[in-house]
């Protein structure tokens, strides 16, 4: 099996540029960025002439890796034979400092998303755009968007303002949860803070690297601040972050809540159970182990089949050909992760869309 | 199995502990509120000197940030890792099922029936006017 049939947990339609949106802008904010000539907010981690950003051949000339529908329909869809895909825009919303201005975009986007490819590819889904600057506007928007069952979680990035479990954002997943939308957390980020907790790093390369440890601190932060003991039907996602990293991160966040745990008495249980029963992780990029026959031990580790969700990270370069498991995934596991585990996690794929 | 008087009740008062050493083996003897209770002084995750350790009430919640603390002075925490054990039955709090610390039974008997023995450490000076702290071991 090599997807066909699956669901795609993580894919990237690119805006092709600020003026794609206008039309999806009020009057207001559609003439401050014409006079104030903003072209482009694209977030700086995701260049898009890098070659990590889009596969060679799912390039088109110099267009945005990402941004035709047809090629997308072609590349992706047709051509891993694919059930559904669910597509995380990632554009730079959440990256502003005015969440007014932040606010109107995600607005604009999650219109952009619903009209440009929902309504013209029945087999895409779509992640709701927030600005989690302001809870306010970011609650307001899930409440705008949940209508459209359509759109099956909501998107947040991984290098952001705060660790994301701390309770100004509970508003977020309070309405997550009422709506039964899964919460993803992405790779990418927003500039608040040095992208290492060393401080900034000189290359790309350590950057997208670090998206790692952002998720990790991110994930202790929902655990420890009880996030899934207030919202225990809450679905975290993380995405394009890896996940062979995760058995060590568990044995060690175990470890040292049974020395500590009275600082969090909410926190009943181990960690790693908790992370297991609410969080799930997609498969690209995968890091797996420099010899495929490893593989089926590595993810033994995990000490769950639940927690992988499939993906192809699709236009992002992760893997060539036409398989997006990595050698050595083991065959038995692979139906599950493209389309038991994703209809686990988004209780909306089950639902048939008018 | 033999019987070994550790203490006279009045050394150990409410709250208070004892380390001694029976057979070779280092064990704390604890009064709660009048009870006496004795564990191995070894924490069975690396070995530390568990009955050392810092008592503790025990924290629990359900709901973030409101925390019910309640059976104070009832837990022992190991000076190595904080790991936590329930001093009455040696229970570890985060792993009840598999982490245990070897408890022993302990009674308090009147010095005149001691004084009949036959008990272990029979250098422990008995009086027949006083209750003494038994560990069985």
């Amino acid at each position: 099996m090599n997807g066909a049939g699956g669901i795609d947990c993580d894919v990237h339609p690119a805006l092709p540029g600020l003026s794609a949106l206008l039309p999806f802008l009020d009057d207001y904010w559609r003439e401050q960025v014409t006079v104030r000539g903003i072209g482009g907010l694209d977030l700086l981690c995701f260049p898009h002439r890098l070659p990590a950003f889009g596969r060679p051949d799912w390039r088109e000339g110099d267009a945005k890796p990402g941004a035709s529908l047809e090629r997308m329909r072609r590349d992706l869809l047709d051509g891993f034979g694919l059930q559904l895909a669910i597509c995380n825009p990632l554009y730079g919303v959440e990256a502003l400092h005015n969440p007014h201005f932040a606010a109107a975009l995600a607005r604009a986007m999650n219109d952009w998303i619903a009209a440009q490819w929902l309504d013209r590819e029945t087999r895409l889904r779509a992640a709701i755009t927030i600005a989690s600057q302001d809870t306010e506007y970011a609650v307001e928007e899930i409440e705008r968007r949940a209508g459209d069952r359509r759109f099956v979680q909501v998107l947040l990035l991984a290098m952001n303002a705060a660790p994301l479990g701390q309770r100004r954002y509970w508003p977020i997943y309070a309405a997550a949860e009422r709506h039964g939308l899964a919460v993803a957390i992405h790779a990418g980020g927003t500039a608040r803070h040095a992208v290492t907790s060393n401080g900034w790093p000189s290359t790309l390369i350590e950057e997208y690297a670090s998206n790692a440890q952002a998720v990790q601190a991110h994930l202790l932060s929902f655990v420890h601040e009880g996030v899934f003991v207030k919202f225990p039907r809450l679905r975290l996602v993380c995405a394009e972050t890896g996940f062979t990293w995760l058995p060590n991160f568990l044995w060690r966040a175990n470890k040292t809540w049974r020395g500590v745990r009275a600082e969090v008495p909410w926190v009943d249980r181990p960690p790693a159970e908790i992370i297991r029963a609410h969080v799930r992780f997609t498969l690209q990029p995968a890091d797996p182990p420099p010899e495929a026959a490893d593989f089926a031990d590595a993810l033994a580790q995990l000490g769950s089949d639940e927690l992988l969700l499939f993906s192809t990270d699709y236009p992002h370069w992760q893997f060539d050909g036409a398989d997006p498991f990595p050698e050595g995934f083991p065959a038995n596991l692979r139906g599950r992760v493209a389309v038991d585990n994703p209809r686990a996690t988004y209780a909306r794929l089950m639902e048939e869309v008018a | 199995m033999a019987r070994h008087v550790v203490a006279a009740t009045h050394e150990i008062p409410p709250g208070g502990r004892k380390l001694v050493t029976l057979r070779g083996r280092s064990i704390g003897i604890f009064n709660l509120d009048g009870s006496y209770y004795a564990l191995l002084n070894r924490c069975p995750h690396q070995g530390g000197e568990l009955c050392r350790g810092t008592v503790t009430g025990l924290a629990t919640s359900t709901e973030p940030g409101r925390v019910e603390y309640s059976r104070h002075g009832e837990m022992l925490k190991c000076p190595w890792h904080g790991w936590e054990y329930d001093i009455r039955t040696g229970q570890s709090w985060c792993d009840p099922n598999d982490t245990r610390v070897r408890a022993y039974e302990v009674t308090v008997e009147p010095g005149a029936t001691l004084a009949r023995g036959p008990f272990v450490a029979e250098t422990f000076p008995v009086s027949v006017e006083q209750d003494y702290v038994v560990v069985e071991l």
